[in-house]
C-alpha cells in the first residue's frame, strides 16, 4: 500500500506500482488541472511539486511515492491566488490554456527558490516547458510581475 | 463575466439544468440566421427554430432574473473567441458584462449556422450578426420601457442593463421589461442601429478573456478531462502505414496486464478515408496506464497497403523534379516566356518544406457514450457539426442519434477540426457498453495526424535594367488535402494556390503561377495557415533574394514591388476560376496594396529597420496577405556560433480590418511567430517505408522558451473596415522574416526547411 499526501490530503494506492504519478491523479483522484502532453518528460505539462519541487507527474511512478507530498496546480494556493497565478491573469498569459498548470507550478517553483529570477534564470527553468500556442513573451513577462511577491 | 466552464466533469447532470434554464419560464431568446433576427419564446423553440430553413443561430438568452446567456459557436481553441464573440453582443445590447455568462454550443444541424471554426472565420464571417443580435435585443427591451412607460422608443436608451427615459429620469431594469418584451414584434432590421465607435464600451478594447481563472487553477476542462461514471479509457494500435490493415493480433499478453478489460478490433474506413478512423486494435482499461502497457504489449502483423514504400527523400526528389516543368496554370498574366526572355536579368530559386504535424498540446482524445443507440460525444472538437456527421456515417445511425459536446481545446491548430477519434470513441463505447475515453499518446499524435503538405517551390523571376519585376514564374507541387477525402487525386488543384501564391500582393505584369501532380501517400490535412506557410515561406524569401540581387534595400524593394495603390478584383487579372478569395468576393475584399505597403512601412518604422547590427544578428522582413488580412513582420535573430537561432525580437504590423478583441489579436500575432519559428527552425515529419520517422517532442522539435522572443511588439492598424482573419495571416511572412533575418545575420541563405542544424559553422563558410 503506497500513502502519500496530495494537496494535504492522505491518499492511498494499491494498483499497479508502475502506474506514473500523473495517471494516479487524473485517473483515480480526478485532478484534472495536471496534464498529458508528452509521457517522456519532454513538454512540461504534468509538472506538479513533490516535497516542494517541480517535478514531471509522468515520470515519477506510484512505487517511489509513498510518504511523499504531493502538491498539484489546484492545491497550489487555497483561493488560486498564488502570485504567478495573478500574474497570468493580468497579462492575459494563456491562449488555449492546457500547458499553463505545468508553466505555472515551475514558475512558482522558481520564484520559491530565486524571488527576483533574471531571464537567463527564468529561460533556464521555463526551457523544459513547451507552449505551442507561443506564449513564452508573456509567461516570462508574468514571472517577473510575479517576482518577489509572497505566495 | 460570470465564466461556465465549457464542459462540466458530470455533464449529464449539468446539461439538465442549463437545458432547464433555458426552458425556465421567462427566457427570452433570440436566434439570429441569414433570414434576420426574430424572437422565439421558449415553447416555440423547438417547431419554429428546427423549421427554420436558414439555420438560424441562437446566441442569446435574457432570463427573467435579468441574466444573459451567451451561446458561443465557436471552438476556443487558444484565439479567445469565447470572449470575443460575446463581448460584442454584449456591448451592442448594452449588457453589464457581469450579468452575462457564456455557455458552449453543443454541435447542431443548423441552428448555429457553421460552427466550424477553422479559416480564421470567426470574426469575419459573424461579426454582422453578432451586433445585429446585441442591437435587436437592446431595441426589443427599448421598445418595452417605451411601452410600460407610454412613451415614444426614441426617448428612451439602454444602459448597462437598463433602460433609461432621460426626461423624466425613469429606469428599468432588464429583468423588468423582460415580460413586456415577450409580448413584443422583433424590430424590424432597418430599426437596428449599431453602435458607433464612440458608444462602445469593449469592442475594439482590451478585455480579460473569460476562462483566465479555470485556466490558471487546473479548473479549466479540456477533452481528457471529462470524467463519466464507469468510464473506460481505450488505448489504440493503429496501421503504421496510411491505408494498412490488421492482419492478426495476439493480445495474449496485453490481456494479462491488471486492469486490461477487452480488446476490441476497429475497422479501417474504406481508403482514403477522410474524418474516418485508420481503423486499429483498441485496448480498453479500467485506467490509461493500464490502456497504455496493454497496447504496447499488442503482438500485431499488418498488411502495410499502397502506401508502404513511401519515402520522404524520394518523394522530395520528385517534387522538386515536377517544378523543374511546365505544370497546371493557378494564374497567367500577360506573358511570362516573353517577360522573362526580355528581362536583363533573370534569377531563380528552388525552396523545400518537409510535413509538419499540428503537435498541439493537448494530443487528440475523446469520450463517448452510446446508450440505446444513441451516441453522446465529449470532444476537444474544432467541428462539431462534422463530428456529429462523420460519428453518424462511421456508425450506420441517424445523425439526430449523435450528439457532440465541445470542450475547451488544449490546441487544434487544423487538427481537431477532423473528428477521426471522436468516431473512435463512438465506435468502442457501442461496441463495449460502457462510456469510453480513447486516449490519444503524443507518439500516437505525431505518427497518425493529418499532416501539413510537404511542397517543393520553384521560383524565377525577370527583372528589367533598373532591378524593377517584369516576370514572375512560380511553380509549386504537393500533396492535396482533398486526397484525403477523394480516391485518385492527382494533387493540388490550382485554386488552392489563392491561399497565399497566386494572390500576391505584387504589380507584375507577367505571372505566370502554376501547380503540378503530386499524389499523397499520407493523411494530408489543413495545419494553421494551410498552403501559406509554403507559399509565404517561398515568396517572402524569393522576394528577399531578388532585392539583395538587384543591390537594394528589402523594404524599398518591397514597396516598389507592391507597387502604386491600386484595389485590385485579381479574379479579372488572371486566377483560374473559381478564383477563390478565402470565401468572400473580390468586391467585398479586394486586394488591396496599400494596405499591403502600409503594414510593410508600419513595421519597417517600429523595428528600427536599417539600423546597424553586429554579424550575427540581423532583420528580415516579410509580407504576406492571407485570411484577407495583410502582416508584415520583421523578425530579428541572433545567430549563435553553433548555428544555434535565437529570435530576441520581431516587430509585427497587421492590417484586418477591424479587430474587436485586440489583445487577442496581438497574442495570436506572438504565437504565430512562435508557430512559425518551429515551422522554421525545427520541425520536419519524414517517411521511410510508410512510417512516420518521428514519435514526440524529443525528434519532433518545435520552440522552446531560450529561443523565443523578449519582445513582440505588434501594430494593429487601426480601421473600421470588413474584418480579416487573425488566428492564422501572422504565419506566412514570420517564416520568410526568419530565414531573410538568418541571411542577414549570417550570409546563409536557406532554402531547405527545417533550418535545423544547417548552420552549423556559418561563421566559416561566410565572410
Amino acid at each position: 500500500m503506497i500513502s502519500l499526501l496530495v494537496n494535504g490530503a492522505r491518499r492511498t494506492f494499491n494498483g499497479d506500482p508502475t502506474m506514473p504519478l500523473l495517471w494516479f491523479l487524473r485517473d483515480e483522484l480526478a485532478l484534472t488541472g495536471t496534464k498529458y502532453g508528452c509521457g517522456i518528460s519532454e513538454c512540461g505539462a504534468c509538472t506538479v511539486h513533490v516535497d516542494g519541487k517541480p517535478a514531471r507527474a509522468c515520470q515519477m511512478n506510484m512505487a517511489k511515492l509513498d510518504g511523499r507530498t504531493v502538491v498539484t496546480i489546484e492545491g497550489l494556493h487555497p483561493t488560486g491566488e498564488h502570485p504567478a497565478q495573478i500574474a497570468w491573469r493580468e497579462l492575459d498569459v494563456p491562449q488555449c490554456g492546457f500547458c499553463q498548470s505545468g508553466q505555472i507550478m515551475e514558475a512558482a517553483a522558481l520564484l520559491k527558490t530565486t524571488p527576483k529570477p533574471t531571464d537567463h534564470d527564468i529561460d533556464d527553468a521555463m526551457t523544459g516547458h513547451i507552449c505551442r500556442c507561443g506564449t513564452y513573451p508573456r509567461i516570462r513577462a508574468a514571472i517577473k510581475a510575479a517576482a518577489g511577491k509572497a505566495p | 463575466m460570470i465564466n461556465n466552464p465549457a464542459t462540466p466533469k458530470e455533464p449529464a447532470d449539468l446539461d439538465r439544468r442549463r437545458f432547464l434554464q433555458h426552458l425556465g419560464a421567462g427566457a427570452l431568446v433570440i436566434v439570429a440566421g441569414s433570414a434576420g433576427i426574430r424572437r422565439l419564446d421558449a415553447a416555440e423553440r423547438f417547431t419554429t427554430m428546427w423549421a427554420e430553413p436558414w439555420s438560424p443561430v441562437a446566441y442569446v438568452t435574457l432570463h427573467a432574473d435579468g441574466m444573459v446567456t451567451i451561446v458561443c459557436h465557436r471552438s476556443e481553441m487558444g484565439q479567445g473567441i469565447r470572449t470575443t464573440m460575446p463581448m460584442i453582443i454584449a456591448d451592442e445590447m448594452e449588457a453589464d458584462w457581469s450579468k452575462c455568462r457564456v455557455e458552449q454550443a453543443d454541435g447542431n444541424d443548423k441552428k448555429y449556422g457553421s460552427q466550424n471554426t477553422d479559416g480564421s472565420s470567426s470574426v469575419r464571417d459573424f461579426l454582422v450578426k453578432y451586433r445585429e443580435a446585441g442591437a435587436t435585443m437592446r431595441a426589443l427591451l427599448e421598445d418595452a420601457a417605451a411601452k410600460q412607460w407610454g412613451v415614444n422608443p426614441g426617448s428612451v436608451r439602454a444602459r448597462q442593463h437598463e433602460v433609461i427615459h432621460e426626461a423624466t429620469g425613469r429606469s428599468a431594469t432588464f429583468a423588468s421589461l423582460v415580460a413586456t418584451a415577450r409580448t413584443l414584434p422583433m424590430p424590424a432590421k432597418k430599426r437596428l442601429r449599431f453602435k458607433s465607435v464612440a458608444e462602445r464600451r469593449w469592442q475594439g478594447k482590451k478585455m480579460p478573456s473569460i476562462d483566465l481563472v479555470p485556466m490558471t487553477t487546473g479548473a479549466a476542462v479540456y477533452g481528457a478531462d471529462v470524467i463519466l461514471p464507469g468510464m473506460k479509457t481505450a488505448v489504440i494500435a493503429r496501421p503504421p502505414v496510411w491505408g494498412g490493415k490488421v492482419v492478426s493480433v495476439d493480445d495474449s499478453v496485453a490481456l494479462k496486464i491488471p486492469g486490461v478489460e477487452r480488446v476490441v478490433q476497429i475497422p479501417p474506413a474504406p481508403m482514403p478515408g477522410g474524418f474516418q478512423p485508420l481503423g486499429g486494435v483498441a485496448v480498453i482499461a479500467s485506467n490509461t496506464w493500464a490502456a497504455i502497457r496493454g497496447r504496447d504489449a499488442l503482438k500485431i502483423t499488418w498488411d502495410d497497403g499502397p502506401n508502404a514504400s513511401y519515402d520522404s527523400t524520394e518523394y522530395k526528389a520528385s517534387l522538386q523534379s515536377t517544378v523543374r516543368s511546365a505544370c497546371k496554370p493557378g494564374r497567367t498574366q500577360g506573358n511570362v516566356e516573353k517577360g522573362l526572355a526580355s528581362a536583363s536579368r533573370k534569377v531563380s530559386a528552388e525552396y523545400f518544406i518537409p510535413h509538419l504535424s499540428h503537435a498541439q498540446m493537448e494530443p487528440v482524445v475523446a469520450v463517448a457514450r452510446v446508450v440505446d443507440g444513441a451516441v453522446e460525444a465529449w470532444a476537444p472538437t474544432q467541428s462539431p457539426q462534422d463530428a456529429r456527421n462523420t460519428i453518424a456515417s462511421f456508425l450506420k445511425i441517424n445523425v439526430a442519434k449523435v450528439t457532440v459536446h465541445v470542450t475547451l481545446l488544449g490546441g487544434g491548430f487544423g487538427r481537431k477540426s477532423k473528428p477521426d477519434f471522436i468516431c473512435e470513441a463512438a465506435f468502442l463505447s457501442r461496441a463495449i457498453g460502457a462510456p469510453v475515453r480513447v486516449q490519444w499518446t503524443r507518439e500516437d499524435d505525431i505518427r497518425y495526424s493529418y499532416y501539413h503538405s510537404v511542397a517543393a517551390h520553384r521560383l524565377e523571376a525577370g527583372m528589367d535594367a533598373h532591378g524593377k519585376v517584369v516576370a514572375w514564374r512560380h511553380r509549386s507541387a504537393y500533396p492535396a488535402i482533398g486526397a484525403t477525402f477523394a480516391p485518385n487525386v492527382a494533387g493540388a488543384d490550382p485554386d488552392e494556390l489563392t491561399n497565399g501564391a497566386s494572390d500576391i500582393p505584387f504589380a507584375i505584369p507577367n505571372m505566370s503561377v502554376e501547380i503540378g501532380p503530386a499524389k499523397a501517400h499520407a493523411r494530408i490535412g489543413w495545419y494553421r495557415s494551410v498552403h501559406a506557410i509554403h507559399h509565404g515561406f517561398a515568396i517572402g524569401s524569393f522576394v528577399d533574394e531578388l532585392a539583395h540581387t538587384s543591390g537594394k534595400d528589402p523594404v524599398a524593394f518591397l514597396l516598389d514591388l507592391i507597387g502604386p495603390d491600386r484595389k485590385a478584383d485579381l479574379s479579372k487579372e488572371g486566377l483560374v476560376k473559381p478564383a477563390g478569395n478565402y470565401g468572400a468576393t473580390w468586391k467585398d475584399y479586394p486586394m488591396d496594396s496599400a494596405r499591403a505597403k502600409g503594414v510593410v512601412r508600419l513595421a519597417a518604422e517600429h523595428a528600427g529597420w536599417g539600423t546597424a547590427l553586429p554579424r550575427g544578428r540581423g532583420r528580415g522582413i516579410a509580407i504576406h496577405r492571407s485570411f484577407l488580412s495583410y502582416v508584415a513582420m520583421v523578425v530579428e535573430v541572433d545567430v549563435q556560433d553553433d548555428g544555434t537561432v535565437l529570435v530576441p525580437r520581431a516587430t509585427v504590423a497587421v492590417d484586418a480590418g477591424f479587430v474587436a478583441n485586440p489583445d487577442r489579436a496581438r497574442s495570436q500575432m506572438e504565437g504565430a511567430l512562435i508557430m512559425a519559428m518551429s515551422n522554421t527552425l525545427y520541425s520536419q515529419v519524414t517517411f521511410a517505408k510508410g512510417r512516420v520517422g518521428q514519435s514526440n517532442y524529443a525528434d519532433y522539435e518545435v520552440a522552446r522558451m531560450q529561443a523565443a522572443p523578449h519582445v513582440v511588439d505588434v501594430h494593429i492598424v487601426e480601421s473600421e473596415g470588413l474584418p480579416g482573419g487573425i488566428g492564422e495571416p501572422g504565419v506566412p511572412p514570420a517564416g520568410a522574416a526568419i530565414a531573410n533575418a538568418i541571411f542577414a545575420a549570417t550570409g546563409v541563405r536557406v532554402r531547405d526547411l527545417p533550418v535545423g542544424k544547417q548552420l552549423a559553422g556559418w561563421r566559416g563558410r561566410t565572410a
